[in-house]
């Protein structure tokens, strides 16, 4: 087979296209990249569902921490509190567990009517769910911490102007917020993508072997016994989508910053010691 | 465990519960909990021990040093640090075996790898065929240890690294005139003040390692998670003491364990961070100093 060839066999593998069969012998340096890549469609499909939901979630979540009312403040911090104290590998078992064995195909709501559940427990939905939950939480306590270090000065001239409510919050507070918070949200989506390598490996399973990046470099070291070759192609993909990640958060950063005088902009890096 | 579990068919309620999580499984299970409390024991410090050797290297004066330094500290950034663990646990293995091959069968002609296959001699094997199954454990878990620290210690030298570099450039020049090598300027100035600049990303990294042990199940290990999908497993009437599947309610133990252990290191390390902060030239320091005086 040439490597086009493969590439059309098993470009769209883990989405269920083309070559049903896995190679199993005589594994080509093309097929463990092409396989590889295809699974990589995975980790982007529950990395980029996770954050789009996830920024919304998190944004609410924050407020409410940040909110004087305590039957909103309190849920919001045992939320946070809960995602951000536990292993995700851990709470991505709970919500399978949870979906298998007490919601068990349908729940029936006061037995007018039934909800079908059992899609839940294919990883495209609860996985994405379980992963939705974990950002949501860590992005809510950076844009808590943001929040709360929205300058003292800007506020009062809010009031100085009699821009209240609504209008203070979404002219002053959330751009100023967002500004502030944008690098260590960079860092929460990069380790967030890094995150989605570990659906198919905790306990949802991969339905007739459509699985992540991980999973296919995970079964080509036991089919071939040499991790030496998928892992790293594992980790090349993964270096160049940090890069884009960064690339593409930069802009936005960029844009974020752009009244700024250029001596005061902050520069994304990534920073390993403030991941999540 | 008890007298009156020689039964468990006829026991009902409490009776059943208590002789139920006394089984021997359950002992092994609690035991594991340990396993989890020993690897953040011996892991923690080889990580820190790797991290500064790291940043030692990443900072070196010779080149060669300094680029595999820089290397290591660059590894963790862009990839899953699962990739590292499902890689180093094999790979470490077959290094260790390649290299017990090369010193004990010098005269062994046939490849190592066969194919698909990667064959040393028998008197290579690590550890030996004969060996207990203690011994295969121990070596596991020395493996996964040994990952742990590698991975660990790259997070734990940028952290280092930067905390060398964010002391005060002034600190080491006064003690370069007083006279101190560099060596001792290092020892007796920079190491004792890069703390408080090192805590905020140790406390983090802490944290991040608590929320990495499930992983070792993946490496092999008789671990929490393998305990708790193993006795959580539905049980049919064969068993002693049959159930459905229970496992939610044990990973709900293993949520809890896990939020308890994070609280308390979070306590534990605001108190740290009050004491390294004492005397040093930062804004906290500075804060206590005028509340004390």
């Amino acid at each position: 087979m040439t490597c086009f060839e493969t590439f059309q066999a098993y470009g769209l593998r883990s989405l269920g296209f083309g070559e049903n069969l896995l190679p199993t012998t005589n594994i080509t340096l093309c097929d463990q990249f092409v396989l590889i890549g295809s699974g990589l469609i995975w980790n982007l499909y529950f990395g980029i569902l996770a954050l789009a939901f996830g920024f919304f979630f998190s944004v609410g979540l924050a407020l409410a921490r940040a909110s004087g009312n305590r039957w909103l403040r309190k849920p919001a911090e045992w939320f946070i509190f809960i995602f951000r104290g536990s292993p995700l590998f851990i709470q991505f078992f709970l919500i399978y567990f949870f979906v298998t064995t007490v919601l068990r195909g349908s729940v029936s709501v006061f037995g007018l009517f039934t909800i079908p559940t059992a899609w839940l427990a294919n990883a495209w939905a609860g996985a994405a769910l379980t992963l939705f939950l974990n950002t949501s939480a860590y992005a809510a306590e950076i844009f808590y911490g943001a929040l709360m270090a929205v300058p003292k000065g800007d506020l009062e001239a809010a009031d100085a102007y009699g821009i209240s409510g609504k209008q203070r919050f979404f002219r002053i507070e959330w751009p100023t917020m967002l500004r502030l918070a944008w690098p260590a949200y960079t860092n929460e989506a990069i380790f967030l993508f890094h995150a989605t390598t570990l659906v198919f490996v905790s306990g949802f399973p991969a339905f007739q072997q459509r699985g992540d990046a991980l999973y296919y470099a995970n079964y080509i070291a036991d089919k071939t016994f040499n991790p030496f070759v998928p892992y790293p192609i594992v980790a090349f993909y993964f270096v160049c989508l940090t890069l884009l990640l960064i690339q593409g958060f930069g802009l936005v950063n960029r844009r974020l910053n752009r009244h700024l005088p250029s001596h005061r902009k902050s520069r994304i890096r990534l920073r390993p010691q403030l991941i999540r | 465990m008890f007298e009156f579990c020689a039964e468990p068919k006829t026991l009902e309620g409490l009776a059943w519960l208590s002789c139920y999580l006394t089984t021997p499984k359950h002992m092994e299970f609690y035991f594991s909990f340990l396993t989890v409390l020993s690897l953040l024991a011996v892991a923690a410090p080889a990580a820190l021990a790797f991290g500064f050797g790291g940043a030692m290297a990443a900072r070196s004066h010779h080149a060669p040093v300094r680029w595999f330094g820089n290397i290591y500290t660059a590894m963790v950034r862009g990839v899953p640090d699962i990739v590292f663990f499902l890689f180093f646990v094999i790979a470490l293995d077959q290094g260790i075996e390649w290299l017990t091959h090369q010193i004990r069968c010098p005269d062994w002609t046939q490849p190592i790898r066969q194919g698909l296959e990667f064959r040393v001699c028998p008197a290579a094997k690590v550890p030996p065929n004969n060996a207990s199954h203690f011994a295969h454990q121990v070596y596991a878990f020395a493996l996964a240890v040994l990952t742990f620290a590698i991975v660990f210690g790259a997070f734990a030298a940028n952290v280092l690294k930067g905390a060398m570099d964010a002391v005060p450039r002034a600190q080491i020049e006064t003690a370069e005139a007083y006279g101190m090598t560099q060596g001792q300027a290092f020892r007796r100035i920079l190491v004792p003040q890069m703390w408080t600049y090192a805590l905020p990303g140790l406390s983090n990294l802490w944290l991040i390692l608590i929320k990495a042990t499930p992983l070792l199940f993946l490496l092999g290990i008789q671990d929490i998670v393998y305990w708790a999908r193993e006795l959580g497993a539905s049980k049919s009437a064969r068993f002693d003491y049959p159930h459905p599947d229970w496992r939610l309610w044990y990973f709900l133990g293993l949520l809890i364990f896990y939020l308890l252990l994070t609280r308390l290191s979070e306590i534990v390390l605001a108190r740290l961070s009050r004491r390294f902060s004492h005397g040093q030239a930062t804004r906290a320091g500075e804060k206590m100093r005028r509340a004390a005086a």
